[in-house]
C-alpha cells in the first residue's frame, strides 16, 4: 500500500510477459514472482550447469551467478535474491551484488518501506546479521530468530555468547544465549531466547526467554518480567504506550499478560498471534476456546464461530473496526470477517486484504489447482494458473490483479463493482 | 544365530545426565515435583489406570524387554510401573534421590513407549502413557540421560534435533540438489515455494548424516512430477525428542514451528520421510499439546506417500528388487497409524519376494530403539542389545526362511535393527523403503 | 445369633447396597468430573463404534491374541467372571430374600447348577491364588492387597457353599456369608475391584484411540 498512489490505476489489462517464450531460452525457469505494482514478473533461470540468472520481463540481469535462490521483491519494488559467486554468497539487488561477500546468507527481510534489506550471515562459522550489505561488528557462534524494527534501521537476533560442545548439557543449562541488538548482546544470558519484537520506534526489544529448563518469561531490553510462567509465546509492543503483551501459560491454560500481569479474564486452550488494531485500541488473537476449536478473540472475547482445524492470517481493517481471518474446517479453507463466515470455501486462501475504507475484504483463493480472487465472498469469474495477492487502489474503487495463465503474465486493473456485483 | 562375539559384563551405566542431576536433588524438591505432576498435571487417565490395574501380569509377554530377559518380571511393563510410579504414589512423593536416578533410567531406557502392551492388557491400560508421566517427573527434576537431554536442548535452540544451524540446512539442500542434478540435470529441490502442494519434511539427522535420503526423496518427487517444496527456515525438522524427555513445552514449541512453517508455505499437506517417532509427534502427541485435535495440515508418512505414487502410476517400477525381503512394522506407523497393509502393498510392488516375520503387523516386536531409547546414547547400547534378543531371534527365523534384506521404514527401527544385526551377527541387509524404491523405479535416461 | 442375623441381613444389608450403588455412582461421576476438569480432550476422541469394537473383542473368550496366548487363564477368567456375577443374582435363596424384603423377584437357576458355578468361582480363586504365588510375572507385582481382594471375592462363595450344605454351624456360616457378601459389595467401588466400573471406560478409550486415531487393532 505504501507506494500504491504512484502506480498506474487505469482500468484495463496489460500483457507484461510471455513466460512460455522464456522456457525456450533457458534450461529451466523457477517460480515466477510479480512485483508489488504488477509491472514486472521475474524468475530465476538456469542458463547451463552452474550458471544462473534472473529474468525480469524477458530481460536478464547483467551478471550471471553460480547459484541464485530466494528471489523476492522488496516492498519498494526492488528485486532481490541471494546469489553465489566463487563459493561466496551475498545479496543482489536489481542484479547488483552487495560489495561484501560472505560464507552464506539467508532469510532476507525488508523494512516496511523496503528501503532496508537485512539477511542472516555466516562467515567463517561465525554468525551475524547484515543490513544493506553491512554486517554487525560482533559475530556469534550461532544465531536464530532474527527480527528487524519496522523502519528496518535496527536489527536483532538470538545469539550464542560462549562456546558449547555437543553433549555439554551443563554449560547449556547455565545459559549461553541472549539477544543481540545491532550486534550488541544484552548483559544477561538465558537458557533460551526466542522470537523478539521491536517497539514501533525501534528503541526497545522484547523476547521470549527460558530462565532454566522450566521457567519462561518475557525479557524487555534484557530485563526479565517479575513473573515466570510454564510457557510463553512471542511478545508484541503496544503501538503507542510501550506496554509489552504476550500469551502466557499457567496451570495448563493460556491467557494474555501485559508487562508480566494477566490482562484478559479468560483462559484458553491455546492463544497466540496477538495483534493490535492500527489505532492501538483493540487487541485480537488466535485462540482455542475449547480443545480442537479455533477462532479469533477480540479483547479476550472469542467469536461465536469456530473452526475445527486452524485459524490464521488475521488482519484488522485500516479503521480498526473490523477483523478478518482465514479458517479451516474439514480440510477446506474459508474467510471469516467479524465472526461471520463466508459461504464459499476453498482449497486454500491467502491473507485477506481490506480496502482502504475498510468496507471490503479481498483474498487470493485456490480451488482445484486454479487460482483467483474473492471479494466479500464473491468469487471472480475467471481463474488462472497463478495469481498474486490483490491490491486495492488508494481510493478503494479498483483492484490490481496480477495473473498468470498459459505463460502469459497480465497486470489487470478491475473496477471493484465488477467484482462485487 | 550367533551369540555376541564377546560377553561383556553388565555394569552400572555411568550417565552424567543422571548422576549430576541426582546430585542436585533434595527430598523437598522431589516431593514437590512428583505432587505437581501427579496431582497437578495428571488427571483421570492416571487415576483410572492405577485403580483399574489388577496386577495380573498379562502385559508381560507383550514386552520385548521381558521376553529378551528370560521372562524376568522386573522387565515386564507392569513391573516397570511398580518400580517407578507405584512407589511414588505409595510414598506420596517422598522417595530418595537414588530412587529417582533408577526411575529415570527405567523410564528412559527400559521402555520404548511402543504401546504393544496396551494391546495385551485386557483393560487397555496405556503403560506408555504412564512411563511418559514418569519421564515428565524426571525432566522436571532435571534427571534425564545426557544424550537425549542434549538433543532436547538442540531442539530448543535450533528447532531441529542435531544442532543444524540456519545456514547449514539450505546449504545442504542446495548441495544435494547439485548432486542429484548429475543424475537428472533439471532436478530441483524447490526451497520456500509458497503454494506448493506438498511440504517435504525430514528429521534432524537427515542433513547431518543421511543427506542421501534427501537426494532420493528429491529424485522421487521430481520423477513423480509433484509440486513440492522444502522450507529454508527452522520448522523443516519433524522430529521431536522433547516429546520423549517429558519436556512438553519444547515439544509444543517445535511442533508449532513445524505446522506454522507448513501453513506459511500454504501447502495442502506435509509429506515426511521414513520416520516413526516424528509421525507420532506430529500426528498424535505434539498437536494435542497445542490444542489441535488432529494435525491442522494433514501428514502423510512415506509409506502412505509411496503407496499413492505407485497406485496412481506416478512412479513406475522398472525392475523389482530381486533379493528376498522381510518387513519390520514400526510401532508408530503401524500400531500408531495402521499403515501395515499399505506398506505390504508397496513392498510387493517393488520387491520380487516378500516373506513375513512373525509376529507381524500390529503385533510385531519393537526395535528397542524407539521412544527415545537409542537417543539416550552409547551408555545404553549394550542394554539395548541384550534387551532385544527376541528381535534377533525373530529376524534369525525369517532369515533362515530366506530373507536377506530387512526393510525398516522408520529411522529408529533402522538404526536399532542395524545395531542388532551387528551385535547378533545376523548378516542382514537393512534398507529403507525409499532405498529400494529409488533403486527400482523407472528413471529417465541421463 | 438371631439378632446378629437380623442385623447383617437387615440394616447392614441396606447399608451395603446403599454404599455399593452410591459408591459406584460416586466413583464413576468423580472420574468423569476429573476428565471434565483436566482432560476434556478425551471426549473428542471417544467413538461408540470403536469403543464397542474393542469391548466386544475383549469380552469374548479367545477373540484377542492375548486370550489365545493363555488358554487356561482365559477359560478360568471368563468362567470366573460369569459365575461371579450370575450366581448371586440368580440364586433362588437370594431371590426369596429380595422378594421378602423388597417384593421383587425373578427367574432363578437350579440349585445344582448354582453349586457347580459356586465351585467354579472358588476353584478360580484358588487358581488365581496359585498363579499369584508361583507365576513370577504376577508374583512380582503382587502385594498384600491383592490377596485381600482375592479373599474378599472368594469369601462369600466359600461361606455360601458351607452354609448351603449345612455341614456345621449353619447359622454361623449364613451370617458370615451375608457379611462377606456385604464386604465385597462395599469393597467393589473402593478397591481395585473397581475395575468392574472402570474397565469399560479404559477399554472404550483405548479402543477409540486405536480405532479412530491410530487406525489399528487393539486386540
Amino acid at each position: 500500500m505504501h507506494y500504491s498512489s504512484e502506480w498506474d490505476w487505469e482500468v484495463g489489462e496489460k500483457s507484461v510477459a510471455d513466460i512460455n517464450q522464456w522456457k525456450t531460452k533457458f534450461n529451466w525457469i523457477e517460480e515466477p514472482h510479480a512485483s508489488p505494482n504488477g509491472e514486472q514478473v521475474a524468475a530465476i533461470v538456469n542458463l547451463s550447469e552452474g550458471e544462473f540468472n534472473v529474468c525480469v520481463n524477458g530481460q536478464l540481469w547483467q551478471n550471471v551467478f553460480d547459484k541464485i535462490w530466494y528471489l523476492r521483491f522488496a516492498p519498494d519494488g526492488r528485486l532481490t535474491a541471494l546469489v553465489s559467486e566463487m563459493g561466496e554468497w551475498t545479496v543482489a539487488v536489481d542484479g547488483v551484488a552487495w560489495e561484501n561477500k560472505f560464507g552464506y546468507v539467508w532469510d532476507t527481510r525488508f523494512s516496511q518501506d523496503g528501503r532496508n534489506i537485512v539477511v542472516a550471515v555466516q562467515q567463517d562459522m561465525q554468525y551475524c546479521l547484515a543490513r544493506n550489505g553491512k554486517p554487525w561488528e560482533n559475530t556469534y557462534q550461532n544465531l536464530t530468530c532474527m527480527a528487524i524494527s519496522p523502519d528496518g534501521k535496527r536489527t536483532a537476533a538470538s545469539v550464542q555468547t560462549s562456546p558449547l560442545t555437543e553433549g555439554d548439557i551443563f554449560t547449556f543449562q547455565q545459559g549461553i544465549y541472549t539477544a543481540a541488538v545491532d550486534g550488541a548482546a544484552w548483559d544477561k544470558n538465558f537458557v533460551n531466547v526466542w522470537n523478539m519484537a521491536f517497539s514501533p520506534d525501534g528503541q526497545s526489544v522484547a523476547a521470549e526467554v527460558r530462565l532454566n529448563l522450566y521457567d519462561y518469561t518475557i525479557a524487555v531490553n534484557g530485563e526479565p518480567w517479575g513473573h515466570t510462567f510454564d510457557c510463553v509465546w512471542e511478545p508484541i509492543f503496544h503501538p503507542d504506550n510501550g506496554g509489552v503483551f504476550a500469551p502466557v501459560r499457567a496451570g495448563g491454560k493460556w491467557t494474555l499478560a501485559k508487562d508480566g500481569d494477566p490482562v484478559w479474564d479468560r483462559k484458553f486452550v491455546q492463544l497466540w498471534h496477538q495483534m493490535f488494531s492500527p489505532d492501538g485500541k483493540k487487541m485480537a488473537a488466535v485462540v482455542a476456546p475449547k480443545y480442537g476449536k479455533w477462532t479469533m478473540a477480540v479483547e479476550g472475547r472469542p467469536w461465536s464461530i469456530a473452526f475445527d482445524e486452524m485459524i490464521s492470517e488475521a488482519i484488522f481493517s485500516p479503521d480498526s473496526t473490523r477483523l478478518a481471518a482465514v479458517g479451516k474446517s474439514n480440510g477446506k479453507y474459508s474467510v471469516a470477517v467479524d465472526g461471520t463466515l463466508w459461504k464459499n470455501s476453498f482449497d486454500m486462501v491467502w491473507k485477506p486484504v481490506f480496502s482502504p475504507d475498510s468496507r471490503h475484504v479481498a483474498a487470493k483463493v485456490e480451488n482445484e489447482g486454479r487460482y483467483t480472487i474473492a471479494v466479500d465472498d464473491r468469487i471472480w469469474k475467471e481463474s488462472y494458473e497463478a495469481v498474486w495477492d490483490p491490491v486495492f487502489s488508494p481510493e478503494g474503487d479498483r483492484l490490481l490483479l496480477r495473473t498468470l495463465d498459459n505463460g502469459n503474465y497480465v497486470r489487470r486493473i478491475i473496477p471493484l463493482n465488477k467484482l462485487t456485483r | 544365530m550367533a551369540e555376541p562375539a564377546k560377553k561383556v559384563e553388565e555394569k552400572k551405566v555411568i550417565d552424567e545426565g543422571l548422576e549430576k542431576g541426582t546430585d542436585r536433588l533434595t527430598p523437598d524438591r522431589i516431593e514437590k515435583v512428583i505432587k505437581q505432576v501427579l496431582e497437578g498435571e495428571s488427571g483421570a487417565r492416571l487415576k483410572a489406570y492405577v485403580d483399574t490395574c489388577i496386577h495380573c501380569g498379562l502385559c508381560s509377554e507383550a514386552c520385548h524387554y521381558y521376553l529378551s530377559h528370560d521372562n524376568d518380571p522386573r522387565w515386564s511393563p507392569v513391573g516397570k510401573v511398580k518400580q517407578t510410579l507405584w512407589e511414588m504414589l505409595k510414598k506420596k512423593g517422598r522417595v530418595s534421590a537414588d530412587f529417582i536416578r533408577t526411575t529415570a533410567e527405567i523410564a528412559s531406557t527400559e521402555c520404548n513407549l511402543c504401546k504393544r502392551c496396551a494391546m495385551y492388557c485386557p483393560f487397555g491400560i496405556d503403560i506408555a502413557y504412564l512411563m511418559l508421566i514418569v519421564r515428565r517427573i524426571c525432566h522436571r527434576l532435571g534427571v534425564t540421560p545426557l544424550y537425549i537431554q542434549d538433543t532436547a536442548h538442540s531442539h530448543s535452540v535450533t528447532m531441529n534435533q542435531m544442532w543444524v544451524k540456519g545456514d547449514e540446512w539450505p546449504d545442504t539442500l542446495q548441495w544435494q540438489e547439485e548432486e542429484a542434478q548429475a543424475e537428472i540435470p533439471t532436478l530441483r529441490i524447490p526451497l520456500e515455494k509458497e503454494g506448493a502442494d506438498i511440504m517435504y519434511s525430514v528429521i534432524g539427522p537427515g542433513p547431518k548424516f543421511q543427506a542421501q535420503l534427501i537426494y532420493q526423496a528429491a529424485v522421487i518427487m521430481n520423477i513423480a512430477g509433484l509440486d513440492w517444496t522444502m522450507p529454508a527456515t527452522p520448522g523443516w525438522d519433524n522430529s521431536d525428542m522433547a516429546m520423549f524427555t517429558g519436556d512438553n513445552e519444547i515439544m509444543g514449541r517445535i511442533k508449532r514451528t513445524h505446522f506454522e512453517t507448513a501453513a506459511r508455505l500454504k501447502v495442502k499437506r506435509i509429506v515426511m520421510g521414513e520416520c516413526g517417532h516424528a509421525f507420532r509427534s506430529i500426528q498424535d502427541v505434539g498437536n494435542r499439546w497445542l490444542g489441535w485435535r488432529m494435525p491442522p495440515i494433514p501428514i502423510a508418512h512415506a509409506i502412505e506417500f509411496y503407496y499413492e505414487l505407485l497406485k496412481e502410476g506416478k512412479i513406475r517400477v522398472a525392475k523389482k528388487y530381486a533379493e528376498t525381503v522381510t518387513f519390520q512394522d514400526p510401532c508408530n506407523v503401524v500400531r500408531g497409524a495402521g499403515l501395515h497393509e499399505k506398506a505390504r502393498d508397496v513392498v510387493n510392488q517393488i520387491c520380487e519376494n516378500f516373506i513375513e516375520m512373525h509376529p507381524n503387523r500390529e503385533h510385531n516386536y519393537c526395535c528397542c530403539a524407539g521412544g527415545g531409547v537409542i537417543n539416550c546414547g552409547p551408555p545404553y547400547k549394550l542394554k539395548r542389545m541384550k534387551s532385544n534378543r527376541i528381535k534377533a531371534e525373530q529376524l534369525f527365523a525369517v532369515k533362515s526362511r530366506g530373507a536377506k534384506t530387512l526393510i525398516a521404514p522408520c529411522h529408529n527401527c533402522h538404526s536399532g535393527l542395524e545395531d542388532i544385526n551387528h551385535h547378533y551377527e545376523l548378516g542382514m541387509d537393512i534398507k529403507f523403503l525409499g532405498d529400494i524404491l529409488y533403486e527400482v523405479m523407472e528413471k529417465p535416461e541421463s | 445369633m438371631n439378632s446378629l442375623y437380623n442385623f447383617v441381613s437387615g440394616p447392614l444389608a441396606w447399608m451395603a447396597f446403599i454404599i455399593f450403588f452410591g459408591g459406584c455412582l460416586f466413583r464413576i461421576i468423580s472420574i468423569l468430573a476429573l476428565v471434565h476438569k483436566k482432560e476434556k480432550f478425551i471426549y473428542t476422541y471417544m467413538s461408540w463404534k470403536y469403543s464397542f469394537r474393542s469391548i466386544m473383542h475383549w469380552i469374548i473368550p479367545f477373540a484377542t491374541v492375548n486370550w489365545r496366548k493363555h488358554p487356561v487363564l482365559t477359560l478360568v477368567t471368563f468362567a470366573f467372571h460369569i459365575c461371579l456375577i450370575i450366581t448371586p443374582i440368580f440364586l433362588l435363596s437370594h431371590i426369596i430374600l429380595w422378594d421378602e424384603s423388597w417384593n421383587v423377584s425373578w427367574w432363578s437357576l437350579p440349585d445344582s447348577l448354582v453349586q457347580v458355578m459356586t465351585l467354579i468361582v472358588i476353584g478360580s480363586c484358588v487358581f488365581f491364588l496359585i498363579r499369584r504365588l508361583i507365576a513370577p510375572e504376577v508374583q512380582y507385582v503382587t502385594s498384600a492387597s491383592d490377596y485381600i481382594i482375592l479373599a474378599i471375592v472368594a469369601a462369600p462363595f466359600i461361606t455360601g457353599f458351607m452354609a448351603y450344605y449345612q455341614w456345621f454351624g449353619y447359622q454361623f456360616f449364613t451370617i458370615l456369608h451375608i457379611f462377606s457378601g456385604e464386604v465385597m459389595l462395599v469393597a467393589i467401588p473402593f478397591t481395585r475391584l473397581s475395575h468392574m466400573l472402570f474397565s469399560p471406560f479404559t477399554r472404550a478409550y483405548m479402543g477409540s484411540e486405536f480405532g479412530g486415531v491410530r487406525h489399528a487393532r487393539d486386540w
